[in-house]
């Protein structure tokens, strides 16, 4: 079979997938459940319940009219108790709503539905929007929004995004080991939203018994001519969807635009089976897959987790911790965020949560040691970047110039700070670039348009002292 | 769950770094260097020539030490790199230059060459060749006064009966067909210099051990194979255009030494991929031209350096962008 992966650059990392051969385990539903209003891109919820509501699994708890969003449901049933700002995965305080479970299990009602056939696309859209489905592998975009492109952009091909290349995760793996129908299910209604003629299922060729699996239900269903899987160089970053897309379809998203303007629609493989779940069984995003691992827990394995769990609750369920608890990350090793507290609440877009102990602090040292230009991170950019003139750029206070070599195009994988003899931080610096540019640009836009108003206003002014004379 | 079992310290990502060091690196420059090292030991002595390196390697440290004190920096002497430095410098001086020749040259290699400019990875030039330049500029006598292979066992002191002309001497100073007389037949010749049983540096003459340790630098990844692959290949291609015997010219000289060890040198040589081919082309061409039109025989220290000096010219060879796509007349 032929491998497909997109050049130059990228990197090998050690894969540590621990928890490959785990299956799915339902951890016990937490006693707090702590839910954000805002767990995707876009514009935050607001709370639709009070203080002291009683709530059922599946009730809609916020929402908004905005279009980029996701509402919110209840992950337990039981009465909330507050409606305050908590500590998020990504370091920010969110307003959450925080139930305490009764640990009934009521569950709202869910529609169930047997074939999709009769519903027209904007239906099944609208459907996608009410489970609250977003990009579980990590970016947490609103699927809805993914799934509604402007009229005039064809889109020929669904990409079902299975390369799973960050290390230790394991939940794309498992999701496609034991739920591969859903995830043709997922592909099927998207193809039908889309008018795409075109499935392809990219998975890397360290999982091929999950590529067999899927090729095999494939054959079964007769959807050969439909769907397709491909095989994709082990490599790391795979399964960004840049680098995936130009690896399965040879295409570039142009810089700034979106996978849209290329004729695709790219899709974690967890998120098509959420998809499937939210269109047959109405069941809203309320739990999810997730990869527990690290050197200082004790049971290493693939858990379902209700959305909102603390982390402090999951170490409880998974059987506790073996040794002394010094790095929290929240998602892969490679872009994941360290954590400072265990108060954190899992999210919709929460893939993996890695704990590890003193060893970390060897993984990663925080000291650097001068650059001796190798150019191992020039050769790693999956993008074409130049890591080590943009870390320049950056410590010398020189937006512009980091302007000029496209700071604004990086990923953010981390391939740069990972190969980098000299352990410089490269990524960090990077992205701290990219923010400062962002933020400079939007105040300068923000100018730009305060001037035009003010530029119209005087006009208008002018032109009624005209009309007075 | 008690409150001692964590503690938190929170960093930006990634998380996990590939296990390799700057040390890392130079150490295996080192052992890449062993087999050219030991067959100049071999050819050279173990007398005098195993003084010289041991000098040059103590003075660079030395040099690097005071370097890190004079200017108050973090000690850098434990990643090696001015061991490195310490070697290349051995390895490109005659086997008979004198003890304090080689301290001034190890000085000059690390003041000169590196330390004023900010020390490791600030370098624009090849500390190592800059050291020898300075040498050669100072002391153009015992820079070029080559001993014989197995000198010792000719049983003569005479200056004259233990040192004899390198074979680009012979080639600029006679002929090229004097040169194939002495040796016999042309094969012979290549046989003698890949091998290495002819006068030369310390480190120079045999391109069988330089390529096996250049090899073990490109199988381990620590040099990219574009550099000495389009340096080596652009002196066969314009030694060829200049009418000179294009096996001869590269396997003679330093050319091996310089390709994979001088010119790879990270600090002073460029980043970009495209950057690093016309590198190698343009200090091949520049080895060609000092060999055919200057007074001197070799030209690939030179040529290496004046290279050095375009790089940052070569580093604006910047890779495509995935998704920045060239607009007529703007900018790539």
């Amino acid at each position: 079979m032929k491998l497909f992966t997109y050049s130059p650059g990228g990197t090998e990392i050690e894969e540590e997938k621990w928890t490959k051969d785990k299956p799915f385990v339902k951890l016990p539903p937490p006693s707090i459940a702590v839910i954000p209003l805002s767990q995707h891109t876009g514009a935050p919820n607001v709370p639709a319940v009070k203080i002291g509501d009683h709530v059922k699994i599946g009730m809609v708890i916020g929402s908004t009219s905005a279009p980029v969003s996701a509402p919110v449901h209840a992950s337990v049933s039981g009465d909330v108790i507050a409606i305050e700002d908590r500590l998020c995965p990504a370091g920010n305080k969110i307003q959450s709503i925080i139930i305490k479970n009764d640990f009934k299990e009521e569950e709202a009602e869910f529609e169930h539905v047997d074939s999709i056939e009769n519903f027209t696309p904007e239906e099944l859209i609208k459907k996608i929007r009410d489970a609250g489905i977003v990009g579980l592998g990590g970016a947490a975009f609103p699927t809805s929004i993914k799934l509604s492109p402007p009229k005039n952009k064809v889109i020929e091909t669904v990409i079902g995004n299975g390369a799973e290349c960050e290390a230790y995760l394991t939940t794309d793996y498992r999701v496609m080991i034991e739920f591969p129908d859903e995830i043709i299910n997922g592909i099927l209604i998207e193809l039908k939203i889309l008018n795409a003629k075109r499935g392809i299922i990219a998975v890397e060729d360290n999982k091929t018994d999950a590529a067999d699996l899927l090729a095999k239900k494939i054959a079964e269903r007769n959807l050969e001519d439909k769907i397709e899987v491909v095989l994709l160089k082990t490599k790391y970053p795979q399964g960004g969807e840049k680098q995936l897309i130009k690896a399965v379809l040879g295409r570039e998203v142009p810089s700034g635009g979106l996978p849209l303007d290329v004729g695709t629609v790219v899709q974690n493989v967890g998120t098509l089976k959420a998809i499937s779940e939210a269109i047959f069984y109405g069941k809203p995003l309320i739990e999810r897959g997730i990869t527990i691992s690290g050197t200082a827990i004790k049971n290493p394995g693939n858990y379902i987790v209700r959305i909102g769990t603390q982390v402090s609750e999951i170490i409880d369920k998974v059987g506790g911790l073996n040794k002394k608890l010094r790095k929290l990350v929240f998602g892969g090793p490679m872009t994941g965020v360290a954590q400072s507290s265990l108060e954190v609440p899992v999210l919709k877009g929460t893939s993996g949560i890695l704990f590890f102990g003193e060893e970390s602090l060897e993984m990663a040292p925080e000291e650097e040691s001068p650059c001796i230009r190798c150019a191992s991170c020039v050769d790693s950019c999956p993008i074409g970047l130049l890591p080590v003139f943009l870390d320049h750029a950056y410590r010398r206070n020189d937006m512009k110039l980091a302007e000029s070599l496209y700071a604004v195009d990086c990923i953010e994988c981390g391939a740069c700070s990972f190969v980098c003899p000299a352990k410089r931080h490269l990524t960090e610096n990077i992205k701290k670039a990219k923010q400062s540019i962002l933020k400079q640009r939007k105040i300068e836009a923000a100018k730009q348009a305060a001037f035009e108003k003010l530029k119209q206003k005087r006009l208008q002014e002018a032109k009624e002292k005209e009309a007075k004379k | 769950m008690t409150e001692d079992m964590v503690d938190l310290v929170v960093t930006s990502a990634p998380h996990v770094r590939k296990k390799i060091k700057t040390s890392q690196i130079m150490r295996d420059v080192l052992i890449a260097l062993v087999p050219a090292t030991v067959g100049g030991l071999y050819f050279f002595g173990t007398g005098h020539t195993l003084g010289v390196i041991i000098v040059a390697v103590l003075s660079t440290i030395l040099a690097e030490y005071l370097g890190n004190l004079i200017f108050r920096k973090k000690s850098t002497l434990w990643d090696f790199s001015s061991g490195v430095t310490g070697l290349l410098l051995a390895l490109v001086l005659p086997p008979g230059s004198p003890y304090w020749m080689v301290v001034i040259g190890a000085f000059s290699a690390i003041f000169i060459g590196k330390i004023i400019f900010g020390g490791i990875g600030s370098n624009p030039f090849n500390p190592a060749l800059v050291g020898r330049a300075v040498l050669m500029v100072s002391w153009p006598t015992f820079m070029t006064m080559w001993l014989k292979p197995f000198y010792w066992k000719i049983g003569s002191q005479s200056l004259d009966a233990i040192t004899s002309a390198t074979p680009l001497n012979i080639v600029k100073l006679q002929s090229y067909s004097a040169l194939i007389q002495q040796f016999g037949s042309k094969i012979a010749l290549y046989k003698v210099l890949f091998i290495g049983n002819v006068g030369g540096c310390i480190g120079e003459t045999s391109a069988l051990l330089l390529l096996i340790g250049g090899i073990y630098l490109l199988v381990k990844k620590v040099i990219d194979w574009r550099i000495p692959f389009t340096y080596i290949i652009s002196v066969f291609v314009f030694s060829f255009i200049f009418g000179r015997d294009p096996l001869f010219s590269i396997l003679a000289g330093g050319l091996f030494l310089g390709a994979f060890f001088m010119a790879t040198d990270y600090s002073s040589s460029p980043v970009m991929p495209k950057g690093k081919i016309i590198f190698g082309i343009f200090v091949g061409f520049l080895t060609v031209i000092i060999r055919q039109f200057s007074p001197y025989p070799e030209g690939v220290m030179f040529s290496i350096l004046l290279g050095n000096a375009f790089v940052p010219y070569f580093d604006k060879l910047r890779p495509h962008v995935y998704g920045v796509f060239a607009k007529r007349g703007g900018k790539a």
